[in-house]
């Protein structure tokens, strides 16, 4: 599967991505520049990485989400081109428009960085088909800004779809509802705070991560 | 012609940030602050004949996130 990492200034995990994906799909994914304003042919995946786009100016996400690669993004995931945003990325995608909600500074106040026991909640999606429903898996988190925060009304909706894909096992950064990775109404977009990408393989500590890649190569196809 | 856009957390969104400022505050002697919110101020110079409808697009599109945010502008 050809896959497409988008490389925003001050993003810092689009390598990481781009060697989990390799690893995965056994092709190199193209890096994307922001600048850019049309995504490579025959793309069956656009990953947007975590880091400080734009150094979180504004809000974190928010240049980045306006930026002439978003608009392409866009259009494809509105297509039902698969989408991942992880950390950055999600708040790229809340940001943009794609996923409801907004990713707020930590209830804490505090940088989180450390791996965090996380339980899959959607185990029927485009991108967890290698999870069982209800497991505890350990993905690392590394955030600032990763309180999600949506209206009451909202959060009943998205429950009530089975668009909570991940929530945290514990207390981590005072997001509503535990809400740790979600889901868009088609299923074909999914940002979540903590990273798989840092969970690929033994020397990771786990590779609980590597099965988010892989169940999506399963369900997207080679 | 120059604007100031001030844009605040809308009520009942946890504003952690307003919270740390309150207990520096209390630590530091003041009595009788209920409560602290913090926000942003953006000021805009922008051409005269920019309209309102203009403006309002500004502050949706990008300065404010209407999920979590009010704005309000001023005219200097």
């Amino acid at each position: 599967m050809k896959t497409a990492v988008i490389v925003f200034p001050g993003a810092n995990c689009d390598r990481d991505l781009a060697v989990a994906l390799e690893s995965v799909t056994g092709v190199k994914p193209d890096m994307v520049w922001h600048g850019d304003s049309t995504l490579p042919e025959g793309v069956g995946l656009v990953a947007v990485p975590g880091g400080f786009s734009y150094g979180d100016y504004l809000r974190s996400g928010a240049i980045a989400a306006r930026s002439p690669i978003m608009r392409a993004v866009v259009e494809g995931a509105e297509k039902g081109l698969p989408v991942l945003g992880v950390c950055n990325g999600f708040q790229v995608l809340t940001e943009a428009g794609l996923l409801p909600g907004a990713l707020m500074r930590n209830e804490g106040l505090n940088f989180v960085c450390r791996p965090v026991s996380l339980t899959v909640e959607n185990a029927q999606s485009t991108f967890t088909g290698r999870y069982a429903q209800g497991e505890t898996i350990t993905i690392p988190v590394a955030h600032h800004d990763g309180n999600y925060f949506a209206d009451a009304d909202t959060l009943d909706r998205i429950e009530g779809e089975g668009r909570v894909a991940f929530r945290y096992a514990g207390t981590v950064n005072g997001s509503a509802r535990g809400i740790a990775g979600l889901l868009n109404d088609r299923g074909n977009v999914l940002g979540m705070m903590p990273h798989p990408e840092r969970r690929i393989e033994a020397a990771h500590g786990g590779d609980d991560g590597r099965r988010l890649f892989e169940g999506l190569l399963e369900a997207v196809g080679a | 012609m120059k604007l100031r856009i001030f844009v605040t957390l809308k009520p009942g969104v946890l504003d952690p940030q307003g919270k740390a400022i309150h207990k520096a505050l209390d630590g530091l002697g003041f009595a009788g602050v209920n409560d602290v919110r913090q926000g942003k101020l953006i000021e805009l110079d922008v051409a005269d004949q920019t309209d309102d409808a203009q403006v309002d697009a500004m502050c949706r599109q990008l300065l404010a996130n209407t999920v979590i945010e009010n704005y309000r502008v001023e005219r200097a």
